[in-house]
């Protein structure tokens, strides 16, 4: 799939300063030697298995098929992994990495504290010291993660710059990063940034489709009709689309956040609203206004507040494989109370967003037919929150 | 008026001695001084005057060039209001400019359309922080076409990298002194000549300067081992706290730095 180096079509690159293309340049050999090491891929399945629970299960949504009465639901339940959610697959990967490349110290940045706090807890099981980057915004409403990373060992810093959310955290880890390079790995988040980061994230988060491809054989003997993920960067859907591109009977279909809707200013919906650009080390899809200015973007949700998304997803959506569909704030939200109560299940606000879209698709299609909902993590950091949302004032 | 090349303003700029290279953020705080500060620079002893297009995520800048084009962008400012500044500017001077902004700006403008613009108002070179040498083929063949030279970067990090960008590289070689994002900096512990040294060897190109530079003082010693300095920060920090009324201040910094290069670089 990949054509020049790092590229999907014409997206992705390497558009970074000069300062840091020995640092990736670095990464990318260390990860293609690692990759096909047996002692490597061995210490990451212990770690994947014995630390971070894996493999996760794929849940029968009974009760929401019956309710919905069309397709079957299997939910993907990455919300059982250890921290909560599928940020670890990819930070256990890079921190084994970072370690055997002999970094010391790793940087990260997060919008809402998953990928954060999974950092923390790899560097803390690894040994190695940990600094994370967090919009000033997120840290206000997510103060939970920020005081759960500093349990872990993690310093953390607020960013104070631009919108103060996830777009200006990644900005404040590169700028980290080109300071301190020859001991610090930064650990990305997502299958973004320059090459080989969205090589090297989709790979470490495919063992979700892996899984799945896996479990739904063995459970149902046949591939789904349908595989459902949220995407802001686009991590969690890419895991779990990745092993599915080549079965072309395999709908897939990524969930954008809307926020107050895509004909507002309100929005983060990068593939409904955005135009292409050039941002954060990589050409793909961004919110931005005619003089490419990256624009404000918002969600209720913190993991799903960025204003670009991943280059592979722009390939996927650009070559009609995958379709990107628009979630409100307001649909999110009914689909977290929805699960919550239907399935005993609350997901993170973020994986609300494909919950919700799930349950517009399910009625349209026949009884016979199979859909995959990836639950990207669990709701407990977002029940302050929605209760807000709600009109209930609760504070963590 | 434009009737020199980019190569022609290049060549002004490095032609008498140490070239010194201010850089100052488009429209902050407005348009009429930042044309005001071209006019002054230039009498000051500016040999080339770098004009920031602002950007709302500038991962190269420190907080003084963040800050900078933050009030800029609240103030209205576009790259057409800036391409319309430099027209002006045309009308009555021939001072060497160029170009530095992010590689998003060039691109959602329109590659065609930018560099069009570059040519019309002769900017001589275009510096993109966020373009390396494995990414310039995305807009090489147009600068090119258009006759704009595309800057080249190198970092303290470079290392084998220098001589093939230093092959390549048109115009003049950007020397990035520190890691690290610009900003101010009391000193510069790179081996900048060594850096200097290795472009030299593939590539007779001036070699400039920048990231870091704050003081007369630095300003000499690394005017010694290249052909021109760089200094940003240490001047969108005047202009940020004297406003309006900075056009003096500054004026009396840039003249500072043009001494201080000028004496120490005469044998």
């Amino acid at each position: 799939m990949t054509e020049k180096k790092g590229r999907f079509g014409g997206f992705g690159g390497q558009f970074i300063p000069e300062t840091l293309m020995n640092a990736v340049i670095e990464l990318e050999d260390a990860y293609n030697k690692y990759k096909e090491d047996a002692e490597f891929n061995a210490e990451l399945e212990d770690l994947l298995n014995n630390f971070a629970g894996r493999p996760s299960n794929l849940y029968y949504a009974k009760h929401m098929t019956e309710n919905l009465g069309g397709a079957k639901i299997y939910l993907k339940r990455e919300d059982l992994n250890h921290t909560g959610s599928h940020k670890i697959n990819n930070v256990l990967g890079q921190v084994l990495l970072a370690k055997k490349m002999g970094k010391t110290r790793i940087i990260a940045e997060t919008g809402a504290g998953q990928h954060g706090v999974a950092t923390a807890t790899a560097a803390a099981l690894m040994g190695l010291e940990c600094e994370i980057y967090m919009g000033k915004h997120d840290t206000d409403r997510q103060a939970l993660n920020v005081y759960r990373m500093e349990l872990l060992g993690a310093k953390v810093h607020p960013v104070t710059s631009g919108t103060m959310t996830l777009k200006d955290a990644v900005n404040e880890t590169l700028r980290e990063w080109t300071r301190r390079i020859d001991d610090t790995h930064y650990v990305l988040g997502s299958v973004m940034g320059p090459h080989p980061f969205p090589v090297i994230v989709r790979d470490f988060q495919a063992v979700i489709s892996k899984e799945i491809k896996d479990q739904m054989l063995e459970k149902e003997g046949r591939l789904p009709d349908a595989v459902i993920a949220c995407v802001g960067g686009g991590s969690n859907a890419m895991g779990a689309f990745y092993n599915f591109i080549e079965d072309k009977s395999v709908q897939l279909i990524g969930c954008e956040a809307a926020g107050l809707g895509v004909d507002t200013t309100e929005t983060a919906a990068t593939m409904a609203t955005g135009s292409v650009g050039i941002f954060h080390g990589m050409k793909s899809y961004f919110c931005q206004d005619e003089y490419g200015q990256i624009a404000p973007v918002y969600s209720i949700s913190a993991g799903l507040d960025y204003p670009g998304v991943g280059p592979e997803h722009a390939y996927l959506r650009d070559s009609g494989r995958a379709e990107y569909v628009p979630v409100t704030d307001d649909e999110a939200v009914e689909a977290f109370e929805y699960l919550s109560r239907i399935e005993g299940i609350i997901p993170a606000i973020e994986s609300a967003h494909a919950i919700s879209y799930a349950m517009k698709l399910a009625p349209t299609m026949k009884k016979d037919q199979i859909i995959v909902v990836n639950v990207s993590g669990r709701g407990d950091k977002d029940v302050a929150a929605i209760a807000r949302h709600k009109g209930v004032e609760i504070y963590e | 008026m434009n009737k020199l090349t980019a190569q022609d303003y290049i060549d002004k700029a490095f032609s008498k001695g140490k070239a010194f290279i201010p850089f100052i953020t488009c429209g902050d705080p407005d348009l009429e001084t930042s044309e005001k500060l071209v006019y002054a620079m230039e009498k000051a002893g500016a040999d080339l005057i770098e004009l920031g297009i602002p950007f709302s995520d500038p991962v190269a800048e420190g907080p003084i060039i963040q800050e900078a084009s933050e009030r800029a962008l609240k103030g209205g400012v576009t790259t057409d209001k800036i391409f319309d500044m430099v027209k002006k500017i045309r009308e009555t001077s021939s001072v060497p400019l160029a170009f530095m902004t992010y590689a998003n700006l060039v691109f959602t403008y329109g590659l065609d359309k930018f560099l069009l613009g570059c040519k019309e108002c002769g900017i001589c070179c275009v510096i993109l922080p966020d373009i390396p040498f494995e990414e310039k083929g995305e807009m090489l063949d147009k600068f090119q076409e258009y006759g704009v030279k595309m800057i080249s970067l190198i970092a303290p990090t470079s290392k084998d990298r220098i001589s093939k960008i230093a092959a390549e590289a048109e115009g003049f070689v950007y020397c990035v002194s520190s890691m690290g994002v610009t900003g101010t900096r009391t000193e510069i512990k790179t081996d900048v000549a060594a850096m200097v040294e290795s472009v030299k060897e593939v590539n007779p190109i001036p070699c400039a300067i920048g990231f870091g530079i704050s003081s007369p003082e630095t300003a000499a010693k690394m005017s010694k081992i290249a052909d021109g300095i760089i200094v940003g920060s240490a001047i969108v920090k005047i202009v940020g706290n004297h406003g309006r009324d900075c056009v003096e201040p500054v004026c009396n910094f840039v003249r500072e730095i043009k001494e201080a290069i000028a004496i120490k670089s005469k044998p």
